[in-house]
């Protein structure tokens, strides 16, 4: 492919066509930069003090500074909510994904009645936006009594997750060959079975995916905590971030070093499993 | 399996296929008559659908049908449920409130720099990044890093960058020699939705340049290959043959933008709280603010039902008028697969 494309390019080498080149390759460059900057700054003005982020915002730390780092490794404001967004984040994975499973192997492989009808009222949430549901979910978990309980926000954002997830895995339980549901049933199979022991090990790829993305949501996901958790032991990194730059608002060399730090766990994870994520992520948009 | 019973097996419903199956087999192994067969399909059914549909009616039904009922009082949320019934009032009240007005304007305005700035920013990119170059693949990394970091995480890194005294912005602009440039970015109310726009844009736009990346990766070289041998290279080939066959994917990322601009809340919320003086504030902030903040329930889920109904709205007519000739095709293969 690169083989070829350096090919299709070849005709356009008149003159000018190197000047463009060139103006090409600095609009990537300053745009590279617009976006490397600010996080280059973060990593290193986390090294330094606030008296050195005035006088010398871009060189390097003289001297390095590692207490604004060595101070949150060794408190719990940094573990505690990094604890909470990964028991958070991991329990409404699994209950999203396991419920969204279930649901759309009955979508992909049973037909009765009502069946367009529940799926596109599952579709059609897509659309509902989280922000339009906060009051009333906020009003709905403070009768339940599910305030200050991370249940009050694994249920919610699993909830909100079906849409997309029922529609990746029914698209894939549906391209499962029939033949291989009928080798298994003349086996003896139940659907509960072939369902268990036969789709689910098939979809692992789907599996993946809508477990990523569904990962990612919570990681990141900030309006739903803030309201539901006031007790400081409950929250997650989006909270526990903002409520520490709010106490250190002066101190903003220790507020940088926080930020590096919630950083390196969603870039771990991009660096792990950047092909479900770009996958996920582009699978709706480019099929149409 | 031969070819052609599978293919004729394609055609049956689920639920029956694998009955007959059975029955072709051995009627004398068939466990149960049809009747037991079928009854156990619906427990199945029930069985499977049961927890999705409880979570998701608890969930998200029954809180947007609170939205819509609480909309019509004034209730202050607090205490049962709410008694002064209004009727419209807090919707004709959204028409009369400035704030609400100008969250309007400003979203449109957010859609209207995406849509002339970022988005094809975010093509050009793509499309040099198609080419071969040097370093593509970390740029396409870095491009796209921005994506992954959550909302909360870049809004505090930008309160630091745009921090008037030791931020880094201005010390930018000072370096380069415009310091007379230097600015108050999230201070000046009428500076502010610039700036947030511009952290938007660091924010989103590795997004939409992976969606064009995929889409121009699913358009056959040959394409362009002819083009070129018929003298239609470079911008022409562009014009004519990448941009129309990369419609679906533009018209999603358009879709995704406009929708991302009307629900916008963590990046403003962290970054300005929606100030100064309203100048970043959009519908979600304003709802939020008048909810968590005023105890103005009853409104702030009027403004919510807004959101929804805009967002409804401009969802169902562009795909009706736009996706309409993208999913066409779509749907009616799943019609025959049914």
């Amino acid at each position: 492919m690169t083989g070829r494309s350096a090919r299709a390019t070849a005709p356009g080498r008149r003159p000018g066509a190197r000047l463009r080149t060139l103006l090409l390759h600095a609009t990537v460059i300053v745009l590279g930069a617009f976006i490397v900057v600010p996080i280059v700054y973060g990593v290193l003005g986390g090294f330094k003090d606030n008296a050195q982020l005035a006088t010398s915002p871009f060189g390097l730390p003289s001297p390095w500074v590692f207490s604004n780092y060595a101070d949150l490794l060794v408190s719990a404001s940094f573990w505690r909510p990094l604890g909470n967004s990964a028991l958070i984040g991991v329990a409404t994975t699994l209950l999203v994904v396991g419920v969204s499973a279930l649901a759309a192997f009955v979508f992909a492989r049973f037909a009765f009645r009502g069946r367009e009808l529940i799926f596109t009222l599952f579709s059609v949430g897509l659309m509902f936006p989280f922000a339009v549901a906060i009051l009333p979910l906020f009003i709905l978990l403070r009768t339940f009594g599910l305030l200050d309980n991370p249940l009050g926000v694994i249920l919610p954002q699993a909830a909100f997750g079906l849409p997309v997830t029922i529609i990746v895995l029914r698209t894939f339980f549906r391209n499962i060959p029939r033949e291989i549901e009928e080798a298994a049933t003349l086996d003896g199979c139940t659907a509960y079975g072939f369902f268990w022991r036969i789709l689910l090990p098939m979809a692992r790829p789907a599996l993946a995916t809508v477990s990523v993305l569904a990962i990612v949501a919570s990681w990141n996901n900030f309006m739903l905590p803030l309201v539901v958790f006031n007790d400081p032991n409950w929250w997650t990194i989006p909270v526990g971030l903002r409520q520490f730059q709010g106490q250190y608002s002066t101190d903003t060399a220790r507020v940088l070093a926080y930020v590096v730090l919630a950083m390196l766990p969603a870039l771990g994870f991009y660096s792990i499993a950047e092909r479900h994520l770009i996958g996920g992520l582009t699978a709706g948009a480019t099929k149409g | 399996m031969s070819a052609p019973k599978g293919v004729s097996e394609l055609s049956v419903p689920a639920d029956e296929r694998p009955k007959d199956a059975a029955a072709s087999r051995a009627a004398t192994k068939e466990e149960g008559t049809p009747d037991r067969r079928r009854r156990r399909g619906w427990v199945t059914i029930t069985l499977f659908l049961l927890p999705a549909m409880v979570l998701f009616f608890l969930l998200v039904l029954v809180p947007i049908a609170i939205a819509i009922y609480t909309s019509l009082f004034k209730w202050n949320g607090l205490g049962g449920p709410p008694t002064n019934f209004l009727g419209l009032d807090n919707f004709v009240r959204l028409f009369e409130d400035k704030i609400f007005l100008g969250d309007l304007q400003r979203g449109l305005i957010l859609i209207g720099l995406s849509l002339v700035i970022q988005l094809p920013l975010a093509l050009a990119i793509a499309m040099l990044l198609n080419q071969r170059m040097r370093g593509r693949a970390l740029y396409r990394v870095v491009f796209f890093v921005p994506y992954v970091l959550s909302e909360v995480i870049t809004g505090v890194l930008f309160t630091m960058v745009f921090s008037p005294t030791r931020g880094l912005a201005n010390q930018v602009l000072d370096l380069v020699g415009l310091g007379n440039l230097a600015t108050t970015w999230l201070a000046d109310p009428s500076m502010v939705l610039y700036s947030l726009f511009l952290v938007m844009t660091w924010k989103y736009f590795g997004f939409h340049m992976i969606l064009y990346l995929a889409g121009r990766q699913g358009i056959p070289r040959e394409l362009t290959e002819a083009a070129e041998i018929d003298g239609a290279g470079g911008w022409k080939a562009f014009w004519y043959i990448t941009l129309p066959l990369l419609g679906p994917t533009i018209r999603i990322s358009v879709f995704l933008a406009v929708i991302g601009a009307v629900q916008l809340f963590d990046l403003v919320w962290v970054l300005t709280e929606g100030g100064p003086i309203h100048g970043s504030e959009t519908m979600a902030v304003t709802m939020f603010q008048q909810g968590f903040k005023r105890y103005q329930v009853g409104y702030a889920n009027a403004i919510s039902v807004a959101m929804f109904l805009i967002s409804l709205v401009f969802a169902l007519g562009y795909q009706r008028y736009v996706l309409r000739r993208d999913t066409e095709g779509a749907i009616t293969v799943m019609r025959d697969q049914r």
